[in-house]
């Protein structure tokens, strides 16, 4: 029987998408009990969000003010402690899973596996290697913790059920105050978001500036898609980083993806492999990008996107 | 004056291509470029300009594992590090071994932060950093874009999912390095042979009093399931109808 704690991903009062896909691969374990952890200052909705999440037990809540930000030194020692009660311990492979996990592992005595895509029995399993060019099949002894990050694009969102009953945890354990939260710019943004959007339109480097980019941006209005970039895009200042699309970036598998002037460097693909369909729309015919593309336009950006957008008016 | 560690790996040079081998043992190594991991080479890049602004007496390279690293450690002196360490082992070292050791280190030299890049570009773990400051108990800014250092403190701005995260941090404490945190410099002949007359440090793991436990055993690897090729249309009018056909516009 696998007992699985689920770390909550949780931002202003938001349950992350990646946490409920998480929660897809924690039931994929053999006889899985699914709790959902929410670490947090209020946390009573982010708790009702994880809650109504099928496939999940129960969900703990930690409340305490210290937990108002996502601290990885303040929160790891608290997953820690409540690791004693299960087999595995799980979070998305957002920049919040990532930064938290291995800290969690090591105060464990535990390594972690990272970016976890497949799960094969209690403590085998998949993750992708060399930016995705090599897939490893990892065993852990019978026995040992498991400590995962989930990679989001390998498994669907669990769907709404429940709901499942929330229990208030108090832990006694001495936080750390060496770790101060100072401050958080966010991009503002009503359009989908990134990591969770069933359509995404990125730029690359072949846009020019930013001025141009918003031909990018008309056309994702028009499609209802969110807004992705390139590396190249993004260090050339075009775009905020958390646009960014790719090993280093985030990770996505929307139901469409559509990839104008990128050349579709390892790293870009990396991230989008998992897309249903590819749609690449380049100059140069001979585009690493069309290799991967189910649909390829050879021509230039800035006459097709302008078409594409008022022909979908 | 303030020491900084940089922990720097060997890997797969990113610009090639890798081969999974058909028996499902590996990749190709066999001849292949190796060089510093790129996050690493922005770690050090990063505590070479803290060193040259006076917030810092030393810098100290540090890898961990078999001898062929020596020449990589020397890249790091000739960037400007100035002495190296090698960890040295043939064992495979997974993340939680390589804290171990680098935690001996810096425990050794008693530096005052300690600058890793975020992940490896070979088994993208991104988990050494994190585990060095659990073991050390000290603070962690991981996937920095910018790093600024106080009175005690360090100040660093982190690339997140939502945007950018502001964190003050006490030193002692680890930064993990992400890719826009600088550009690193490059070497110039005149640094090369100036690199070969700085300490390099040959230090057996095991008296380190660190084992190589390998907790993942790595039963299988293959490549990737691989795309087809798709369709190519001629114009926005093919790309609109092939667009309608599968359905994901209407």
């Amino acid at each position: 029987m696998s007992k699985v704690l689920v770390v909550a991903d949780h931002l202003q009062g938001k349950l992350n998408a990646g946490t409920a896909r998480c929660v897809t691969a924690a039931g994929r374990l053999p006889e899985a009990e699914v709790h959902v952890v929410v670490l947090a200052a209020e946390a009573a909705d982010v708790a009702g969000q994880a809650a109504a999440l099928q496939g999940v037990a129960k969900v703990l809540t930690v409340q305490r003010a210290e937990n108002a930000h996502p601290l990885a030194a303040v929160l790891a020692p608290q997953v820690a402690q409540l690791a004693a009660g299960y087999t595995h311990v799980f979070a998305p492979s957002s920049t919040f899973g990532k930064d938290l996990l291995p800290r969690v592992a090591a105060l464990l005595g535990v390594s972690q596996v990272s970016e976890l895509m497949a799960v094969e029995g209690s403590h085998r399993f998949k993750r992708p290697t060399y930016a995705g060019n090599a897939i490893v099949t990892v065993e852990l002894a019978p026995g040992t913790k498991v400590v995962a990050t989930v990679r989001s694009a390998s498994f669907e969102a669990a769907p709404r059920g429940g709901p499942a009953p929330t229990e208030a945890v108090s832990l006694e354990v001495a936080l750390p105050t060496h770790t101060r939260f100072v401050s958080l710019s966010a991009g503002k943004s009503d359009r989908p978001d990134l990591q969770s959007a069933a359509k995404v339109v990125s730029g690359g480097r072949a846009l020019g500036s930013a001025e141009n980019f918003q031909i990018i941006y008309q056309l994702a209005d028009k499609l209802g898609a969110a807004v992705g970039a390139s590396r190249a895009a993004v260090d050339a200042g075009y775009v905020p980083n958390e646009l960014q699309v790719g090993q280093t970036g985030k990770i996505i598998a929307p139901e469409l993806y559509l990839a104008i002037g990128i050349s579709g460097a390892i790293q870009h693909l990396t991230g989008i492999k998992d897309a249903r369909t590819i749609v690449a729309i380049n100059k140069d015919p001979e585009a690493p990008i069309f290799e991967v593309a189910d649909i390829g336009l050879v021509g230039d950006l800035f006459k097709v996107v302008p078409e594409l957008t008022q022909a979908l008016g | 004056m303030r020491k900084i560690l940089v922990a720097v790996k060997r890997v797969v040079d990113y610009n090639t291509r890798i081969r999974v081998k058909s028996d499902g043992s590996g990749v190709m190594l066999d001849g292949v470029k190796m060089a510093l991991n790129p996050f690493d080479e922005i770690a050090l890049e990063e505590a070479l300009r803290i060193r040259e602004r006076g917030q810092a007496g030393e810098v100290i390279a540090v890898s961990v594992g078999p001898d062929d690293v020596q020449p990589h450690l020397r890249t790091a002196l000739a960037m400007g590090a100035d002495r190296a360490i090698l960890v040295r082992t043939d064992a495979v070292i997974e993340p939680l071994v390589a804290a171990r050791a680098l935690l001996a280190i810096v425990k050794r030299e008693a530096v005052e932060l300690a600058l890793l890049g975020k992940q490896a570009i070979d088994d993208d773990a991104n988990q050494t950093g994190q585990m060095l400051a659990a073991l050390w108990e000290r603070p962690q800014a991981t996937f920095a874009s910018r790093v600024e250092l106080k009175d005690g403190v360090a100040v660093v701005t982190r690339e997140v999912d939502a945007g950018l995260e502001t964190i003050e941090v006490d030193l002692p404490a680890v930064i993990t390095s992400d890719l826009r945190l600088n550009e690193p410099r490059y070497i110039k002949l005149p640094e090369i042979m100036k690199a070969k007359k700085k300490p390099l440090e040959v230090v057996d793991l095991a008296t380190l009093g660190v084992t190589p436990a390998q907790h993942l055993k790595v039963l299988k690897t293959e490549a990737p399931a691989q795309r087809a090729r798709g369709v190519m249309v001629k114009d926005t009018g093919e790309l609109l109808a092939a667009l309608k056909k599968i359905g994901v516009v209407s």
